[in-house]
């Protein structure tokens, strides 16, 4: 048993991992913070902190057509992260890499042009039973303007995808399949290159929201074949409102832009404007310049951890807690699928979620409580809610200790 | 009904200062002040009965006996039961002049967004508002 531990030591080093991050060193309510609401957003290590602060303070100017110094070190720094975001996930080409205001905007972005390109009459868009709101409500307004129809894959109890459902589904009169990678509410690991690689037989084309997948999963999409892909900087370590979409070269092109205005055009008359070319036909008017900036020191942070250990040290998290859970009277978990990231939904019978948030809150420990933007997922599960607990790298077994005698402690205070 | 609402809320700022601002007891407090609550009838647990704005579900009914409100209330979450809870020990049994021309001042002074936080803060102001409404619903029924 010591060995183990020891070699789980040597494997990987959580304590160096959370120097890096301020927020976590502080008390809430008079006890050390214990983060776990890292399924909504991650915090920040230093070197994203400071490279904010830097560009404001050295480099701030507004990008291309710059001709002066300033302008030319924030241009050559924006497309720095372009360049390390095409290779954090294997993109063929940097101007595949469209820079967005989260995993929100780059579905809408999809949704709003080869959407509206695409989609006729009676055509068919598949998404799945544990979507994010984010990946619902931009295909049901496209459709409802189409008059396409959306079509849901069912879950098994375990909270899996039915892939005998999807093969049903899937028809010629599907044109868009749009996944998430990970379930925010249930940590479900979707099967998506099956997902893909199926829906490409039936000639469509497939979204992957990878919002969950990013701060976990290492990511090829060169290998995986999806056609798109949107995440959110913030949910990996990286800073708030810059996202990211990666689309195939071909259907880039062959999409309308979506928003006019700066930067994406080529020529403006009043007779006729032409488009600029890939990435920047998709991204009208200044964009988040220091965010995208910071956002390379995100990468950076996470290509230096080592991967591999870092995910066997959160699993590690995610099962302590799952049986830690389990073995307290009148929890039931939800979302316990075979493939999971670091995310434990769970409803006690006795205590609402909102109630459970707040005591845990009183004990210094974050965790999310309520439906969790899957509100389609909870009317299919029967409740209202859930509480969840998800982790992130810098998470610790003491902490998830803490938190299961914590849970433990509040249900039998209720009890009597 | 010997006390006065202001006296009323003298206690419950008492009462919250002998907890010393510990995060715990204060919640542990709330959520036992909703256990004295008298149970809701399921009969009144209809969606009309339940106050608009709030995250959790609060069912509130009255009752107008001899020119003074009687509230009765139950929530899906104790917490919020228990922020009820309060407003029915200030209000219950009085007139609806009464309650329209009170002060809650110990909102205030109990700090009661940094304690329940933002969200239940603002359910906690519809709360009140919903109880208000029916204070003037029956002031303006006895006018008639
Ligand atoms: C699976 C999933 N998709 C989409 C989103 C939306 O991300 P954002 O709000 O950063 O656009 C989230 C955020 O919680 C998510 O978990």
């Amino acid at each position: 048993m010591t060995t183990l531990t020891e070699n789980k030591q040597i494997l990987f080093d959580v304590q160096s991992v959370r120097k890096k991050f301020p927020a976590l060193h502080q008390k809430v309510n008079g006890h050390p913070l214990v983060y776990f609401d890292n399924a909504a957003t991650s915090q920040k290590p230093k070197e994203v902190i400071d490279a904010l602060s830097h560009f404001y303070e050295k480099d701030n100017a507004n990008i291309h057509r710059g001709i002066h110094t300033l302008a030319e070190r924030a241009t050559a720094e924006f497309e720095e992260t372009r360049k390390a975001v095409q290779s954090f996930i294997h993109a063929p080409e940097a101007e595949e890499i469209i820079f967005t205001s989260g995993t929100t905007g780059g579905i809408n972005l999809v949704a709003q042009t080869y959407g509206r390109k695409f989609l006729k009459k009676g055509d068919e868009v598949i998404l799945s039973a544990m979507e994010h709101h984010s990946n619902i409500v931009p295909w049901q307004m496209i459709c409802e303007e189409k008059g396409a129809k959306l079509k849901v894959i069912p879950i098994t109890e375990a909270g899996e995808l039915i892939l005998k459902e999807y093969k049903k589904l899937l028809s010629a009169k599907t044109k868009i399949v749009s996944i998430a990678y990970v379930s925010n509410t249930l940590g479900t690991i979707n099967p998506v290159k099956d997902i893909i690689k199926l829906a490409h037989e039936a000639g469509a084309k497939v979204l992957i929201d990878a919002a969950q997948a990013i701060i976990h999963i290492p990511i090829n999409v060169k290998e995986l074949d999806c056609d798109f892909m949107a995440f959110s900087g913030h949910k990996m370590y990286g800073p708030n409102g810059m996202g990211v979409l990666y689309g195939k070269r071909e259907l880039l092109e062959a999409m309308p832009p979506y928003q006019g205005g700066g930067e994406m055009i080529k020529e403006v008359t009043f007779d006729k404007t032409t488009y600029n070319e890939l990435p920047y036909k998709f991204e009208a008017g200044t964009p988040n310049i220091a965010d995208v900036v910071a956002m390379k020191n995100a990468i950076d942070f996470v290509n230096s951890l080592d991967r591999n250990a870092a995910l066997i040290h959160e699993h590690q998290l995610l099962q302590k807690t799952m049986s830690g859970l389990a073995g307290i009277d009148g929890i039931r978990l939800i979302g316990t699928a075979k493939h999971k990231t670091g995310v434990v939904s769970f409803v006690s019978d006795r205590i609402h979620h909102f109630d459970m948030g707040m005591m845990l809150d009183a004990k210094g420990i974050a965790i999310r409580t309520g439906h969790h933007c899957t509100e389609p997922l909870m009317n299919l599960l029967g409740i209202e809610g859930t509480n969840r607990a998800s982790f992130a790298v810098y998470n610790t077994e003491e902490e998830v200790d803490y938190f299961i005698e914590t849970v433990k402690g509040i249900i039998q205070k209720r009890k009597k | 009904m010997n006390q006065s609402i202001n006296e009323i809320q003298e206690e419950i700022i008492d009462e919250f200062s002998m907890l010393g601002g510990d995060m715990e007891s204060t919640v542990f407090y709330i959520m036992e002040l909703g256990n004295h609550l008298p149970p809701l009838d399921e009969k009144y647990k209809i969606p009309e009965n339940l106050v608009k704005g709030c995250q959790s579900k609060v069912w509130l009914t009255t009752s107008f006996k001899e020119g003074k409100i009687f509230f009765l209330a139950d929530s899906n979450t104790e917490v919020t039961k228990g922020l009820i809870s309060m407003l029915i020990r200030i209000w219950n049994g009085r007139t609806p002049k009464e309650i329209l021309n009170s002060d809650l001042y110990f909102i205030e002074k109990i700090g009661m967004q940094r304690v329940v936080g933002s969200q239940r803060s603002n359910g906690f102001a519809s709360m009140i508002k919903q109880m208000k409404l029916y204070a003037l619903g029956y002031q303006q029924k006895e006018k008639v």
